[in-house]
């Protein structure tokens, strides 16, 4: 299926976006203003790495491709089938008719997680900042992870059967923490691969150590 | 052995040729253990052997010889040494045993022949292995530590092992062993190669083997070597640092042994030790025997802990150096640690409720490299400071972060015990009580000169510095409860490690500010850092 998406670039209500530092309470609200990186860095002017050239910002949050619905949802039918018809026979074999609600109470979590499954995917989000990048997800349990490009040290394409079929790719991130896991789920390939040369570009021209 | 061993002890070991370890490392590394179950074996068969001997040798009737072990029943399992002597195979026995001690004699030659080193000035390679060869190359940038390690049997030998850790998942490269000398003298080549100052101009800083050398060569008879060679040991051993423009001037922390015991006493593992002594209390009393089998082991495992933490601090110092902070301990097996600038990615001082009416912490660091499991020698190697006051933190903070001023003093003391949005922290709201009822006030996060700093812990009172230049990633999270609170948890990413840089509880859009600003700090600060060759910039500067 080799139809092209068009590039996802649209607004999208963005919870997590970084509100203005709220004063509350009418005390000075403490600053997070960075010190060290508003003044120049004229300390060290003899190093060499020279930060390159800005990126343009992302303005608004890119999405995954709507068609990543059809993997997960491949995913948790095929996870909770197996579970049910396990529990099925079980019951049957078993002659014990608890076995069968368990099986019906799996289905039915199933079955919301399927429905719930569109918005879940269209909370995946990413942003291409101009020294980091920014994902987010969850609608439940909400998480959003900054990785500069300097810490990426593996940016890596995984294609999943489902994927394949459908022309998707996950795009990893690792970074020398473990806790990072970063994964940029059902991107188109092509838009997958560009991105991850351009993510290699800029992890090189902004390579910092450990 | 005399002439060239003597020049091979003050060879330069880092000028990019192979190397050998000491002789005597294969004795150290496994000879001792064959040597041991060799012992062990003959001390078990000692009375057979014995009575086979004298009957051998002692003037015994022919036809008694044969007869006389007289236990044999015919059964090889029970007493094969019988079996030997009644079936006449002494001679075969005898140059089976020969054989077999000169095939692990001389495997374990074979091995240390071909185990070899070399140091370039861009990597440490190690080639090992008789039938399967392995090459190890440890990137001298990417060095995250080197630890000279002295355990007893090795100094007593005068040898010491050489383990650089570098950044990846068990990338240790360890020589073992050195003479002890030699090993200090490596480890400063390493440094300074890691550096990446020029070698040209540190080669001259090296004179300390060279009295050695010239001591060594004007001694005459055997007895004056002799003498010279304890001497020397024992001059080793009362000061595991040998050459003295490479022992660091002075610790700044010192380690009173009353608290060094107090501490352990007090520790969380007091607790369970009392558990077990009142199990098995009620055990004796109730005579359950099997409760003895069971859990006496287990007392027996804590005892040897809590001694093994408690002499692993004694003769504690930590003092900085141009190359790095070094960390020593030890008083019969020694260690030795020293982390180069800008290797540590996050420093914790924690401080459990028992340690509390002292003023007691305890800190520790995460460094690239580390295992996934923690051994024991990874905790060794993360634990900076086994016990120490608020002061002690301070200096020790001071060493890793040299560009430390007054107001990271403040930060730092509102760190370890305040509370409340004070010296500059960013507090969770009153709201967090319903998360986390007793820690909420002291929940915090303060950003200085590079460093964020996290507060957290009531039970466990803990202040954690991360330097941003070394943040991986930064990300807030928000399950359902903290969304209805309007709260969000706050984590930096670092390396693996036992330090965990996590915020139960931030006030939503604190939470958010300090992320964009967290973010674009650590970037700016990458930029700025020195990065792996600390010597470079330390000279451009």
């Amino acid at each position: 299926m080799p139809e092209r998406d068009e590039p996802m670039i649209e607004p999208v209500p963005a919870p997590l976006a970084a509100p203005e530092p709220v004063v509350d309470g009418g005390e000075p609200a403490p600053s997070f203003a960075p010190s060290g990186a508003t003044e120049p860095a004229a300390g060290a002017p003899a190093l060499a790495r020279v930060p390159a050239a800005p990126r343009e910002v992302d303005a608004a949050w890119r999405r995954v491709s709507p068609k990543h619905v059809v993997v997960e949802v491949v995913g948790s039918v095929i996870g909770s089938g197996i579970t049910v018809a396990a529990l099925l026979v079980a019951a049957t074999w078993l002659d014990f008719p608890l076995l069968a609600w368990a099986a019906a109470a799996v289905g039915a979590m199933a079955l919301v997680a399927i429905a719930l499954e569109p918005r879940r995917v269209r909370s995946i989000g990413y942003r291409l900042r101009a020294d980091d990048l920014v994902f987010r997800r969850g609608i439940m349990f909400q998480r959003q992870v900054a990785v500069p490009y300097g810490r990426m040290q593996l940016v890596d394409i995984t294609r999943g059967p489902v994927s394949r079929a459908l022309g998707l790719a996950d795009l990893k991130f690792v970074t020398a923490a473990a806790a990072t896991a970063v994964t940029l789920p059902g991107l188109p390939l092509e838009e997958a691969e560009r991105l991850r040369d351009e993510l290699v570009a800029l992890a090189e021209s902004r390579r910092a150590g450990l | 052995m005399t002439d060239t061993g003597r020049r091979a002890r003050v060879r330069d070991l880092a000028d990019g040729e192979w190397h050998r370890l000491h002789p005597a490392s294969p004795l150290l590394r496994g000879g001792l253990v064959f040597l041991a179950v060799l012992g062990f074996v003959l001390a078990n068969l000692r009375e057979r052997v014995v009575e086979v001997f004298l009957l051998l040798f002692a003037p015994v009737a022919p036809e008694e010889r044969f007869e006389a072990p007289a236990g044999w029943n015919g059964d090889w399992a029970e007493d094969p040494i019988g079996g030997i002597v009644v079936n006449g195979l002494i001679g075969w026995a005898l140059a089976g045993l020969a054989v077999v001690i000169v095939l692990v004699i001389g495997g374990f030659h074979l091995a240390w022949r071909m185990h070899t080193f070399r140091v370039t000035s861009e990597a440490l390679e190690v080639r090992s292995g008789i039938l399967f060869r392995s090459h190890r190359s440890a990137r001298l940038d990417r060095v995250q530590g080197i630890n000279v390690n002295r355990p007893l049997f090795a100094r007593l030998f005068g040898t010491a092992k050489l383990d650089v850790s570098v950044a990846g998942q068990s990338g240790n490269v360890d020589l073992s062993y050195l003479g002890s000398a030699q090993a200090d003298r490596l480890r400063a080549d390493l440094l300074r190669l890691a550096s990446g100052a020029r070698r040209a101009a540190a080669s001259d800083a090296g004179p300390a083997t060279a009295p050695d050398a010239a001591g060594e060569a004007a001694s005459g008879t055997l007895a004056a070597r002799a003498g010279q060679l304890v001497g020397r040991r024992v001059d080793e051993f009362r000061a595991p640092e040998l050459d003295p423009s490479l022992a660091p001037p002075e610790s700044v922390v010192r380690l009173p042994l009353p608290r060094v015991i107090a501490s352990a006493l007090l520790g969380g593992s007091m607790i369970w030790f009392a558990v077990l002594v009142a199990v098995i209390a009620t055990g004796v009393v109730t005579g359950a025997p099997w409760v003895l089998f069971t859990f006496v082991p287990a007392a027996i495992g804590l005892v040897s802990y809590l001694w093994s933490r408690i002499t692993k601090s004694l003769r504690y110092s930590i003092a900085g150096t141009p190359d790095g902070v070094r960390i020593g301990s030890g008083l019969l097996s020694t260690a030795n640690q020293t982390i180069p600038p800008g290797r540590v990615h996050a420093i914790e001082a924690t401080q459990w409720l028992l340690w509390r009416p002292f003023g007691w912490w305890t800190m520790r660091i995460n460094v690239a490299g580390q295992s996934l499991t923690p051994t024991n020698d990874g905790v060794q190697r993360t634990l900076v400071l086994p016990v120490g006051t608020a002061d002690d933190v301070r200096r020790v903070v001071g060493l890793f972060v040299p560009d430390a001023d007054d107001v990271l003093a403040v930060r730092l003391a509102s760190g370890l015990t305040g509370s409340g949005p004070s010296a500059g922290f960013t507090s969770a709201p009153r709201r967090a009580a319903w998360i986390r009822p007793f820690s909420w006030r002291r929940v915090g996060l303060a950003v200085h000169g590079g460093l964020a700093l996290l507060r957290r812990g009531w039970l466990v009172r803990s202040a954690i510095l991360v330097p941003l230049a070394r943040m991986q990633s930064v990300a807030i999270a928000a399950g359902p409860v903290r969304r209805a609170l309007g709260l969000a948890s706050l984590r930096i990413h670092t390396v693996m490690g036992p330090v965990t840089a996590e915020l139960p509880a931030l006030d939503r859009p604190d939470a958010d500010a300090a992320f964009e600003s967290l973010a674009a700090e650590s970037v700016a600060r990458a930029l700025r850092d020195p990065g792996e060759r600390w010597g470079v910039t330390a000279d451009a500067r």
